[in-house]
């Protein structure tokens, strides 16, 4: 089963690579880009029986390693659904 | 005295903290590779500066995984002094044994020059011989210094007196212009609760010669080896 990670900087942290990202589109011309926030993007393919147990599984690799909780959150869609999580390491 | 230079796959400071501890301070030291799990009955641990691990998924984020961390979390827990240099206080903070994180540094920019930090707090093994409030000329070389915690964790620092380097000008001003990376505070370093853990992203091992620019850093070993003395007598 195929699980899908997003993590992302919390929206009070501030994402320095983000608004250079920003800066760079617009320079480009793409003015109408207010702000871009730069995060990471796991895909795990999982041993499961059913989506329920590899969006539990994917959830712990997220809240122990794949996310730090200090500063980021992490969301999970598995076949589709999407569920939000947060960091309990 | 006798060091332990932890090293992992990618620390490339290593022999630089071995040199300093053995040819300008004159003391023991070994080197750790990062899958042993003893630290040989050393009385003082670093963990140097580099890329562990490659920096993969966040600096210092499977370098606690490694098996010497085991050692090192012992060694921590029993009141043994823990030096965090660069990556090594990234690795300390992704361990958990100091509190907060690291991002990009606000200018985006890797930055590797000579920076000034004042030294806040003489209480920890790595600052006893300093005076409080030394300025200390110290390069720093690094993409990942902008050390950030919740405001509550900041304030916990300050009023613990957990806040052990902080950047400065050269005439010890503490302002943002002398801020190199965006931590929060003018944040450089800082120690754990019980004050023997002690991260920085400042290189004092690469401070401790004049013919290099600057002998500031060797204050930091020469406290280790006082706090060891101190300790034994």
């Amino acid at each position: 089963m195929r699980a899908r990670v997003f993590v992302t900087l919390k929206p009070s942290v501030f994402d320095p690579q983000g608004s250079i990202v920003t800066e760079a589109l617009h320079t480009l011309g793409y003015a109408s880009v207010k702000d871009v926030r730069q995060g990471k993007y796991f895909e795990l393919d999982i041993d499961a029986a059913s989506a329920d147990e590899a969006k539990k599984l994917a959830g712990e690799a997220a809240g122990k390693l794949l996310a730090n909780p200090i500063i980021e959150s992490y969301r999970i869609e598995v076949d589709g659904e999407a569920v939000p999580g947060k960091a309990v390491r | 005295m006798k060091f332990a230079v932890v090293v992992f796959p990618g620390s490339n400071c290593d022999h630089d903290a071995y040199y300093a501890v053995k040819e300008v301070v004159g003391q023991d030291a070994e080197l750790v590779w990062h899958k042993d799990t003893s630290l040989g009955g050393a009385d003082a641990v670093i963990l140097p500066g580099g890329f562990a691990h490659g920096d993969y998924l966040r600096t210092g984020a499977i370098a606690r995984f490694s098996p010497i961390m085991q050692a090192v979390n012992a060694f921590a827990a029993s009141g043994g002094p823990v030096l965090g240099i660069c990556n090594g206080f990234q690795v300390l903070l992704e361990a958990g044994l100091l509190p907060g994180a690291m991002l990009r540094n606000r200018s985006i920019q890797f930055r590797c020059e000579h920076v000034y930090v004042n030294v806040e707090q003489t209480d920890t093994p790595f600052t006893l011989a300093a005076a409080r409030g030394q300025t200390l000329k110290i390069p720093i070389a690094h993409g990942e210094g902008n050390y950030y915690a919740e405001p509550e964790v900041i304030a916990k620092l300050e009023a613990n007196r957990q806040v052990i380097f902080r950047y400065a000008t050269v005439d010890g001003q503490v302002t943002d212009a002398a801020n190199p990376n965006g931590s929060a505070s003018n944040i450089a370093g800082i120690c754990n609760a019980t004050r023997n853990v002690v991260g920085l992203m400042p290189h004092p091992e690469r401070a401790c010669e004049l013919s290099v620019g600057s002998a500031d850093g060797r204050v930091l070993l020469e406290s280790a080896v006082k706090a060891a003395m101190l300790a034994t007598r």
